[in-house]
């Protein structure tokens, strides 16, 4: 199973009421989580790259990226990470509105780890969110290397 | 929900005890799943490409991948398809009973989708197969399958 430290997720996510719902899906999962949230692409690669105020941001163990940002899109986000040695193995899930076929697909193709649609309806977010952090919080080994980039 | 099309799953895995739980366990999990088995890398790849007795291979729509098998490594497997522009987007996940570390960062680090440790435990095995099937094959939007190139 996951080493027992608590896990830090990055949510790259612009709408608040998004950000509240996801907050509170782990929060009525029992998950116990340091969720720290990026409102668009540019501060999501500050974070990363630990740049400007982030100096001291921890690395996070998954994140979970919309694909619709200001500033800079999910897509290009998504390319920056899976380019750069020291963030690619950071497992990186798309949570999107968009059902598109092309955005699905050009998100496999810049090695996104899954694809998840949001659900427009409340309830089914919940569920999603909750199979989503039961799967990759309880299921999946994530990369131990804590220190990186 | 039954799918007008089946899902197909590639099973990368020597051991016969283990084909046969898994095949079991999807069975009861999800109808709709044929299971391809390849019995070790070289023939992975060999259905992968359509090479040989495999030229009417589907494309899977998800691959579960053994990291431990006899002529080509898993690793290997799992670097030449993320490797080619034409399998990268098939999501693959590491199944293995390996919990090293050094196996888990590496396989991350070459854009493997996912890593699963494979319980011993027979009860556990058939848990964690529903939760594939639950999050993968339910919840997580694959790539349609549509040949590129």
């Amino acid at each position: 199973m996951n080493g027992k430290h608590v896990k830090t997720i990055l949510l790259v996510e612009d709408n608040a009421g998004d950000v509240r719902l996801t907050q509170e899906a782990f929060r009525d999962a029992h998950q116990c989580v340091d969720l720290r949230v990026a409102s668009d692409g540019m501060e999501a690669i500050a974070f990363l790259k630990r740049q400007g105020k982030y100096t001291n941001s921890p690395r996070p163990d998954l994140i979970l990226l919309d694909l619709n940002l200001p500033k800079l899109g999910g897509h290009e986000v998504l390319a920056f990470i899976k380019n750069d040695l020291g963030l690619k193995m950071i497992p990186t899930v798309v949570l999107s509105c968009s059902d598109a076929e092309a955005d699905i697909v050009k998100s496999y193709q810049l090695q996104a780890n899954c694809y998840l649609t949001k659900p427009g309806l409340l309830d089914a977010f919940e569920t999603l969110m909750k199979s989503m952090s039961d799967f990759w919080l309880t299921r999946a080994e994530l990369p131990r290397q804590r220190q990186s980039a | 929900m039954t799918p007008a099309f089946p899902t197909n799953l590639l099973l990368v895995e020597d051991s016969p005890g283990d084909v046969r739980l898994t095949q079991e366990a999807f069975r009861d999990a999800n109808q709709a799943i044929r299971l391809h088995v390849a019995w070790d890398g070289a023939e992975a790849m060999a259905f992968l490409n359509r090479r040989g007795a495999n030229i009417n291979a589907p494309r899977p729509d998800l691959i579960l991948l053994d990291l431990n098998l006899p002529k080509m490594d898993g690793r290997e497997v799992l670097a030449q398809i993320k490797e080619d522009d034409n399998l990268k987007m098939i999501p693959t996940v590491i199944l293995t009973t390996s919990e090293a570390e050094a196996d888990i960062d590496r396989s991350y680090r070459l854009q493997a989708n996912c890593y699963l440790n494979k319980p011993v435990e027979l009860e556990a095995f058939e848990a964690l197969v529903r939760s594939i099937n639950d999050f993968w094959l339910t919840k997580v939007k694959l790539p349609q399958q549509r040949p590129l190139g």
